[in-house]
């Protein structure tokens, strides 16, 4: 076991934890951002540097401060590590470069992107980005390519993270995808124009950061912030079944996995689950899916006084109770 | 049961203002008997009326300046080629707190990149002017300068169908005579 201190909480952890993962069990506002990293993946991280971390004492053995920040999806705990996240002003600013890095290539076309309102890129840039963008040069264009029938590439708005390439490494036998080039001109492709075909490939749109990967079965139907997130199941013979659906009035719009506060899939699905079963009566509805207030897809959505928590019979009692007192005194 | 109210005398009261009067049935004089003079003055200041510039104007035919900041019927601007600004991103959507904005997106085909000017546009777009409280925060949300608020006035009906205003009412003319102004519009945000 390693004692690690990150932003002044102190937590134990076992030996071979990841700071990010030490962050993550602390909990709130001490967890960095991710971008590439997905702790369902294997070797996913180490791509985007928004994780990165100051360590101001690198072990309880060797008390030294390590020189630069680190990435804290790759770097694992040392006992009597001390870690800053939020409450270093020279890493915030270092994470903001890291952000400007990540949105120079990024198009300005939030308003048409089907992500847009579930966005981690859009988050981050708003809490870290400039207004602004301060790169002259032209940014790297690629075509709209449909990668199969059910996914739309928008090369432009890919950030290199590579999830999606491990996503069909791991899940899907015989992958058909993967990243092509290098340096300013990679791009995920297939081989030559190949359709992605596999039972779980349609994972590769959830674990998608950026709207780089969309349903084309979801395309421009509507916007996230408009639809009503849904908790559904159905007997799958190949994944777990467990959804969340997207839906308009009693039409499903869309069907995606549940996506914890991470963003990460709580169980990846199949694509019959996510494709093809667009009715109401294919799924056995649990209810509305909690959203965080603050997130734009609970905008206008009005919450029952059972989910605020407030007991409307208790309420009512005290109000009885009070006008029978007052009716008493006089 | 009883009311046990005492009153209090006026002078304890707390007094907000020194500007109450106190009534008095004081016995009027002679002159003020005959009533003359009173009615005289009254008629005085009616006659000065005569002479005053009027309050009024006769609308239709004269029509007063509308100040820059006023907010009417909403307007869907083309750019300068004649395509259509909107992108139906849904800002104004969500930002209308009557909610009042509903639209359908569509994906732009090949050979309409004379009409949309990005790939998506809104196929269907109404705003209820029932509904409309004319804040203006639609037109604060828009990302692409695609709706404003115009000096024009919603025009009254006798249904309540035709307040549900759909593109054909809302989108500017691509006649470049037949434009809608929003210049004055359009500098008050570039400069906020």
């Amino acid at each position: 076991m390693a004692k690690v201190t990150i932003d002044g909480i102190t937590i134990e952890v076992p030996d071979g934890t990841t700071i990010l993962q030490a962050a993550r069990m602390i909990g709130g506002d001490v967890v960095p951002p991710a971008m590439c990293y997905y702790s369902k993946l294997e070797t996913s991280g180490g791509y985007c540097r928004t994780c990165i971390v100051k360590v101001t004492k690198g072990s309880e053995k060797d008390p030294r401060p390590m020189p630069k920040p680190v990435a804290s999806c790759r770097t694992t705990v040392m006992d009597g590590m001390v870690v800053e996240n939020t409450v270093s002003p020279d890493l915030l600013e270092a994470r903001k470069g890291v952000v400007e890095f990540l949105l120079i290539n990024h198009p300005l076309d939030c308003p048409i992107c089907d992500q847009a309102g579930e966005c981690h890129l859009q988050d981050l840039s708003y809490e870290h980005g400039l207004a602004k963008s301060r790169y002259e040069f032209k940014r790297r264009e690629f075509e709209q390519i449909d990668i199969g029938e059910k996914i739309k590439l928008h090369m432009n708005r890919c950030i290199l993270c590579y999830r999606c390439v491990k996503v069909a490494d791991q899940l899907c036998d015989g992958r058909v995808h993967g990243v092509i080039n290098r340096g300013d001109v990679a791009e995920i492709s297939t081989y030559i124009s190949n359709a992605v075909e596999n039972d779980f490939s349609g994972n590769m749109i959830d674990v998608c950061p950026v709207g780089a990967l969309t349903d084309r079965t979801f395309r421009f139907k509507s916007r996230v912030w408009f639809t009503k997130p849904m908790d559904a199941h159905r007997d799958c013979k190949k994944c777990s079944g467990k959804v969340a659906l997207w839906m308009s009035g009693n039409e499903v719009l869309r069907v995606t996995g549940r996506k914890d506060r991470y963003g990460e899939l709580e169980s990846f699905i199949c694509n019959d689950c996510r494709y093809e079963k667009k009715n109401t009566t294919d799924w056995n509805i649990e209810g509305p899916r909690n959203i965080e207030r603050h997130s734009v897809i609970s905008q206008n959505h009005y919450m029952s006084l059972r989910q605020l928590k407030i007991d409307v019979s208790k309420q009512k009692e005290l109000a009885e109770k009070a006008h029978r007192d007052k009716q008493n005194t006089q | 049961m009883e009311h046990n109210i005492t009153r209090l005398p006026i002078e304890s009261l707390m007094q907000l203002t020194n500007r109450s009067k106190v009534v008095v049935n004081k016995k009027m004089s002679f002159v003020e008997r005959l009533y003359l003079p009173a009615i005289l003055g009254g008629l005085m200041i009616t006659f000065r009326h005569f002479f005053k510039k009027k309050a009024t104007i006769s609308y239709p035919e004269v029509q007063r300046d509308f100040s820059p900041v006023y907010r009417g019927q909403h307007v869907l601007k083309r750019d300068e080629q004649g395509r259509e600004n909107c992108t139906a991103c849904g800002l104004c959507a969500v930002a209308c707190p009557a909610e009042a904005i509903s639209m359908t997106a569509s994906e732009r085909k090949k050979g309409e990149e004379h009409l949309y000017r990005e790939e998506k546009y809104a196929s269907v777009y109404e705003i209820n002017m029932l509904r409309c409280i004319f804040c203006g925060l639609c037109e604060e949300a828009c990302p692409k300068e695609a709706i404003f608020l115009t000096d024009r006035i919603v025009s009254s009906d006798y249904q309540r169908n035709g307040f549900i205003y759909g593109k054909d009412q809302l989108v500017e003319s691509t006649d470049p005579d037949k434009r809608v102004d929003i210049a004055g519009r359009l500098k008050a945000h570039r400069h906020q």
